[in-house]
């Protein structure tokens, strides 16, 4: 089946919502979604191999619950995108809000510019499912939350906040699994005595270069120079940091 | 009654699960903000607000709406616009007969309004435009402000079921329970033209949805708009009763706008110093200032303590001559700022701003707790 194109110009996004999931019954695969202004939760559970392009502003909570398509917003994506995604992709060629894979547990986010706060929260990582968000700017605070798994890689470079540190605070407050990569490093006083923070490894590099060579074959961007900064690794000391908050062992 | 309890419980559960059926299948929510400023003053229509507002529909569920716009009578530009709300005609009178003791009424009148499906049961909506009078029956000793402030906490306290919801000049708020599109379509903003505007969708959740609790809240020339909860209320609210501000309109928002008035008209701090009370940086970050700065800080949250705002805010407040945007320091709502020309534009959400303005040349997220503040030019 050809394409679906909607202007989604003025339709509410329940409208709007109900069109999409009509014509993927149809059988559509492809969807291009004009003139999006911020309509919620586009693709929202959504499964199998459908592509999505939207221009304009994605809405609260695009993608939650996704598994398996394709996303592409050729612009920003407001809060909330990814929200527990499954599998699939999705590239913002923007930049992206507030809890940016709050709870993801799989697929791949790609977003060009800065992110907001609390990105990553509850991502987790299980048997084969390894959720990736690659951040080619910068970070709000919080970052990796409560991180139970997964891969978060920031590489501070395409920033509308020149003067700001590449991560927050709060840096992966509570984090007990997975891994956040920051190219060049973070400031010393940002890391709390939690963290376990190191040079990364050959072997995290080849991880780091695999989703940096996607990063930009899909935002049209040079790998090269991009590689060539040393990364940092931050990971939890202990799978169970509050272990021993409430009952001491 | 507009004063006591709207409804009781059950009235007001009966009133609105009866009428709407967006109650009934509630979406998760938060409340939306708009504002834009025309830095050289230039006039903006109301359309704009509402248009931009109108696009967050579903971050409010339609119990409360509202805006404040700067520089709309002009020609009346040097005396003090008081917006009332009145339970009946009797309130009103009561009201009216207040003000005249303190005041000379040049101009009084219905707020225009147009009937509008969704806006139920508005209390009887009055302005009145007044200058001090020469011979004060009282506080003789206060500023002219000063003065104007203690009648404005005179009526909304003593008399029943009135309330003055705007008392700046040159400028005014519009607000009441409905959703903003509605609110504004109400009160003819259509008809309106201000170098700034701000704009409201109240999502309720501490306090009741009535037409006194809706945003903006303002006293003399400031007016805010929030979103979030502010948990400090009570802190704020006795510490903002010791300097003669009463709280009366049952919403947390409403210290903000009285703080706005107690720190930066009457003890002179800067917005941005006003900002640091309410938002004030981490002590670890104060650790890391230089010595100046870090004594600076230090005084002020020493001293302001109770300004302090916890827990979860965007706000944006405005004067005649500035608009400003601040974060929670932990930025737990949303604040999108952009420019285009002489306009500044700040929302809660990116396509609220994009809405009215489509391709802005700049737009960027606020850090958490770093005010955005736009000044007018000259």
């Amino acid at each position: 089946m050809s394409k679906l194109v909607i202007d989604a110009k003025g339709i509410y996004y329940r409208d709007l919502n109900a069109k999409i999931r009509e014509a993927v019954r149809e059988g559509y695969k492809e969807f291009e979604l004009l003139n999006v202004s911020g309509q919620r939760y586009i693709a929202t559970g959504l499964e199998g191999d459908l592509k999505f392009l939207i221009k304009g502003v994605a809405g609260q909570d695009t993608a939650a619950f996704m598994r398996g398509p394709y996303i592409r917003v050729k612009g920003n994506a407001q809060d909330g995108l990814a929200n527990t995604m499954d599998e699939g992709r999705i590239v913002v060629e923007g930049m992206a809000g507030d809890v940016l894979g709050y709870a993801m547990r799989g697929g791949e986010v790609y977003v060009l510019e800065d992110v907001g706060y609390r990105v990553g929260i509850h991502m987790k990582a299980y048997k084969d499912k390894l959720p990736v968000i690659v951040i080619g700017g910068k970070a709000g605070d919080f970052l990796g939350e409560y991180m139970a798994g997964g891969v978060i890689i920031v590489l501070g470079l395409f920033s509308k906040h020149p003067e700001a540190p590449i991560t927050g605070r709060s840096l992966a407050t509570g984090i007990h699994g997975g891994s956040i990569y920051v190219r060049g490093g973070v400031p010393e006083y940002q890391l709390s005595s939690n963290l376990l923070v190191e040079e990364a490894t050959a072997e995290d590099m080849e991880l780091i270069s695999k989703y940096v060579h996607n990063f930009c074959k899909e935002l049209n961007k040079d790998p090269e120079p991009i590689l060539k900064e040393k990364f940092i690794r931050i990971r939890p000391k202990s799978h169970r940091p509050y272990g021993n908050l409430y009952v001491p062992n | 009654m507009l004063k006591e309890r709207i409804y009781s419980i059950s009235e007001y559960k009966q009133k609105i699960f009866s009428q709407k059926e967006y109650m009934r299948e509630k979406d998760i929510s938060g409340c939306g903000l708009f504002g834009v400023i025309n830095k050289k003053g230039q006039p903006i229509s109301g359309c704009v607000p509402v248009e931009a507002i109108a696009i967050q529909h579903d971050r409010g569920n339609g119990l409360g709406g509202g805006f404040a716009a700067y520089g709309i009578y002009p020609d009346l530009a040097d005396k003090y616009a008081f917006h009332l709300m009145c339970d009946d005609q009797h309130s009103l009178d009561q009201a009216e007969s207040l003000l005249k003791k303190y005041f000379d009424i040049h101009l009084s009148e219905a707020i225009p309004t147009r009937r509008t499906l969704n806006v139920m049961d508005s209390p009887i909506l009055w302005r009145f435009f007044l200058t001090v009078k020469k011979d004060r029956p009282s506080w003789n000793f206060l500023s002219e402000e000063d003065y104007v402030v203690a009648v404005v906490m005179l009526v909304n306290k003593r008399v029943p079921g009135a309330y003055i919801f705007s008392s700046g000049k040159n400028m005014g708020a519009f607000k009441g329970v409905g959703f903003p599109e509605d609110i504004g379509e109400f009160y003819r903003l259509d008809e309106y033209k201000g170098h700034i505007w701000t704009a409201h969708n109240r999502f309720p959740t501490n306090t009741p949805g009535w037409w006194g609790g809706a945003h903006p809240f303002t006293i003399l020339d400031w007016s805010i708009v929030h979103n979030g909860e502010i948990s400090s209320y009570g802190i704020n609210k006795r510490y903002l009763c010791e300097h003669k501000y009463e709280c009366t309109l049952m919403t947390d928002t409403e210290v903000v706008a009285y703080l706005l008035d107690l720190l930066i008209r009457k003890h002179g701090l800067s917005k941005k110093m006003a900002c640091k009370v309410f938002a004030p940086p981490f002590w670890d970050e104060i650790d890391r200032m230089e010595a100046e700065e870090r004594e600076a800080y230090t005084a002020l949250r020493m001293v302001y303590g109770s300004g302090l705002l916890n827990g979860p805010f965007a706000i944006l407040f405005a004067d005649h001559k500035s608009l400003v945007g601040l974060n929670d320091r932990i930025k737990l709502r949303p604040l999108i700022v952009a420019e285009k020309g002489d306009e500044v534009f700040m929302a809660s959400e990116d396509c609220s701003i994009r809405s009215v303005c489509p391709d802005p040349e700049k737009l960027w997220a606020p850090k958490a707790g770093e005010p955005v503040i736009v000044e007018l030019e000259n």
